[in-house]
């Protein structure tokens, strides 16, 4: 019981999962300061946003739903925290999980992008309606190519939907990463984190120079940081998800965790990078990309899966 | 609860407000997240939204059809939030001062905690208004 506790709420739930998240933020913002020749902020600066956050006025809209307003920011912390769990118990071979963990991730990792869109129709504010609905497309664009790309996964590691199955037969025969259908499958996922983590060509949704924040922008206070806080745990989760799924996953011990790290790190350098270098997208484009090039390659994929390579 | 002082201190957003400005402080407000400057140094972001915002930096002559707005913009934004005038017009009104379509100075509508002169302010007067504003900001949140 006290152990169940410890894992949800301690370690690598809640907390473990903020603070990696906190400093995974930092890591974007630092680097994107970094690019545009700038020095850029502190490592603590995004714990202190969120503390700050806690301090300010919490606003309510008047027209707004008001149950369902403040309940949305804390189903997507808790979305993120229980996706993190999930994830970490095959990393740390703690338990063997259960069958179909994989399907269960995949919802889990729906959560928050499911809470930003309810917060921001009870918030009955236009721009965040405008965002909610933009949201909802880029989920249904990105989620058709991103199973996809876990298909070739389950595939190439014997029909198994059991994270920990998977992360033993990558450590048996090699990552997926290495092989030319699993390197494919895996530049598809990358494709699709970024829009699920609402990084810069695919923020369609929250658009802060266009429509103010989206869904944000009637959130104040509190809730504000628990959907900033959200944000930032699927910033480090989605990597741990990728680097379980296609990178066999990180290893127990020292060295395990130091080389676990440097993997978070490559595929953060990769999804900055891109941030960095791309204008935002229209919705429509956005959809048009994923659902063409995208899912394309990510069929590919699954032919030179079934073909042997 | 010192550790909310500090984290209201090294965090604050900025919610930027032109109320019929030139356009020339407002430059001045984007040298100041030039690589020159940066003040993301110190935490400080421009936030697109007023309920996302801790300082709201005014500038221009506030004309008359911008008065209604700053007025709702102003109990919109979430307490504890300080004011900054930036720019001669609307800390003093400049020589839009007896105007027939503006109602300067902005202080007449809101209250003003920091005045930036200037026309336009240099970047570092900026950001030694903005450090003014973050103590007051301070004060603030010990008489909420």
């Amino acid at each position: 019981m006290i152990k169940g506790i410890f894992y949800f709420l301690i370690f690598p739930g809640f907390l473990f999962t903020a603070a990696m998240g906190c400093l995974s933020g930092w890591f974007d913002r630092k680097l994107t300061a970094r690019i545009h020749w700038r020095v850029g902020p502190p490592w603590y600066q995004n714990f202190v946003d969120f503390l700050k956050l806690l301090g300010k006025e919490i606003i309510v809209p008047a027209d707004s739903m008001r149950g369902l307003f403040l309940f949305a920011p804390v189903t997507a912390v808790i979305g993120a925290t229980l996706l993190s769990v999930v994830l970490w118990q095959p990393n740390l071979r703690t338990d063997s999980g259960f069958l179909g963990d994989l399907i269960v991730a995949i919802y889990l990792s729906m959560i928050p992008a499911l809470a930003l869109i309810i917060g921001g129709m009870a918030s009955r504010n236009p721009l965040a309606s405008l965002g909610a609905s933009r949201e909802m497309k880029l989920m249904l664009a990105y989620e058709l190519p991103f199973i996809v790309s876990i298909a070739t996964v389950i595939i190439k590691n014997g029909y198994t939907i059991r994270l920990y199955e998977m992360v033993q037969h990558q450590a048996a025969h090699g990552a997926i990463i290495g092989s030319p259908s699993g390197f494919i499958a895996f530049i598809v996922a990358l494709l699709c984190m970024q829009a699920k983590l609402g990084l810069v060509p695919f923020d369609i949704a929250e658009a802060e120079t266009e429509i103010m924040g989206g869904p944000l922008v009637e959130y104040s206070g509190a809730p504000l940081g628990f959907f900033r806080l959200s944000k930032l745990m699927m910033l480090f989760a989605m990597p741990v998800f990728l680097i379980t799924v296609f990178w066999g996953g990180i290893a127990p011990g020292a060295l395990g965790a130091a080389v676990g790290l440097g993997k978070l790190l490559v595929i953060l350098l990769v999804a900055v990078l891109i941030k960095n270098t791309n204008p935002r997208l229209r919705i429509d484009q956005a959809l048009r990309f994923f659902w063409g090039p995208v899912t394309v390659l990510a069929v590919i994929s699954i032919l030179l899966t079934l073909a042997g390579l | 609860m010192s550790f909310l002082k500090k984290a209201l201190t090294k965090s604050p957003w900025v919610f930027h407000l032109s109320t019929g400005s030139c356009n020339n402080c407002d430059i001045e407000i984007i040298d100041c997240l030039t690589p020159r400057f940066d003040v993301e140094r110190f935490g400080v972001m421009l936030v697109g939204s007023i309920r996302h915002a801790d300082i709201i930096l005014i500038t221009g002559s506030m004309n008359k059809k911008s008065v209604k707005r700053v007025k709702v913009l102003y109990e919109q934004a979430p307490r504890p939030c300080a004011v900054v005038a930036c720019g001669t017009c609307s800390c003093g009104g400049h020589f839009f001062r007896d105007s027939y379509n503006t109602d300067t100075p902005v202080s007449k509508t809101i209250p003003v905690d920091v005045y930036i002169p200037g026309c336009p302010p240099k970047p570092e007067a900026l950001i030694a208004g903005i450090v003014k504003a973050l103590g007051k900001l301070d004060e603030k949140r010990k008489n909420r």
